[in-house]
């Protein structure tokens, strides 16, 4: 079993690496873009065989107490398969 | 009075530290290694800067797990000492030892230089002794602090900021804030007062030899609320 976590800055709160990354691509020539935020991936493999609902439940709970610090953080677990 | 100075896998402030408590300030002074629990006794504990774990996931994410930090975080709740500066900073926060987060800072930059703070509250077991401002080097890339609006609001309230970054004559200003903490916080306490948590590094300006040696008035004074029995 694979789980995906994604990391990303929590909504209303500043991200100045995606406002430098958003300058660089401006500077590029990609025109029009708007928010740009960067976020971090964490991909883990279960060893045990934990059925799909046990392993959300479980990688919810990775990031909870480690994996993203909600004060700053949002995060999502979805699951490879 | 004796201090013991936490050494991480990547700490790499603990020898200043140790030294000035132990050559400058004349206290007893211990190394506190990460893998162990006993606490030697101290009396005050210090989380050191440095780059603990290699900051990886987040700055002081992965201390947090350490045997030392466990028995830290016990000793913090029965009212110890325990200063963290720069990392150890960062670690209190990601014990859930002092509220908030030390997010990069705002501009990017790894930011290394002399920073004037203003006393914001003077009568913590910290700062009893300090004068209104003191200088002390800041050198971070994670330094912005940041913490939600109810919590802020409770820092400021029970006056649990001590330190806000400000002019050399104590104005705080935007301009004086380099790297976009909320309003210009460089250090706060917890709700008790016993533990103190700080960007700036007083112990590299605790010596005449490194500039005014006002950071060294922070270790004065918590040997001065030691010594009195005031404990937090």
């Amino acid at each position: 079993m694979k789980l995906r976590v994604h990391v990303t800055p929590r909504r209303g709160v500043l991200d100045p690496q995606g406002a430098a990354v958003k300058g660089g691509l401006t500077n590029l020539g990609f025109d029009g873009i708007g928010e740009v935020r960067v976020g971090k991936v964490i991909d883990l493999t279960l060893a045990s065989t934990v059925d799909a609902e046990a392993a959300l439940a479980l990688g919810r709970d990775m990031a909870r107490k480690l994996l993203a610090n909600e004060t700053v953080e949002d995060f999502e677990v979805e699951v490879l398969g | 009075m004796k201090f013991g100075i936490v050494t991480y896998p990547g700490s790499n402030c603990d020898h200043d530290a140790y030294h000035v408590v132990k050559h400058v300030l004349g206290c007893d002074a211990t190394f506190l290694w990460h893998k162990d629990r006993d606490l030697q006794d101290v009396d005050c504990i210090i989380l050191p800067g440095g780059f603990s774990y290699g900051d990886y996931l987040r700055c002081g994410a992965i201390a947090r797990f350490s045997p030392i930090t466990e028995e830290v975080a016990r000793f913090a709740q029965h009212g110890g000492y325990v200063l963290g500066i720069c990392n150890g900073f960062q670690v209190l926060t990601e014990a859930g030892l002092l509220p908030g987060v030390l997010r990069t800072n705002s501009q990017l930059k790894f930011i290394c230089e002399d920073a004037s703070l203003v006393v914001a509250n003077g009568h913590t077991p910290w700062t009893v002794l300090c004068p209104e401002t003191v200088v002390a080097p800041i050198a971070h890339h994670g330094g912005c602090y940041y913490a939600d609006e109810e919590t802020l609001g409770r820092l400021e309230g029970e006056r649990q900021v001590v330190f806000r970054y400000a002019q050399r004559d104590g104005t705080e200003t935007d301009e004086a804030n380099p790297n976009g903490s909320l309003n210009n916080i460089a250090g706060i306490t917890n709700a008790r007062g016993n533990v103190l948590g700080m960007m700036p590094h007083p112990e590299r300006n605790a010596e005449s030899e490194l500039g005014d040696a006002s950071g060294a008035w922070i270790f004065r004074s918590i040997i001065h609320s030691f010594l009195e029995g005031t404990r937090a």
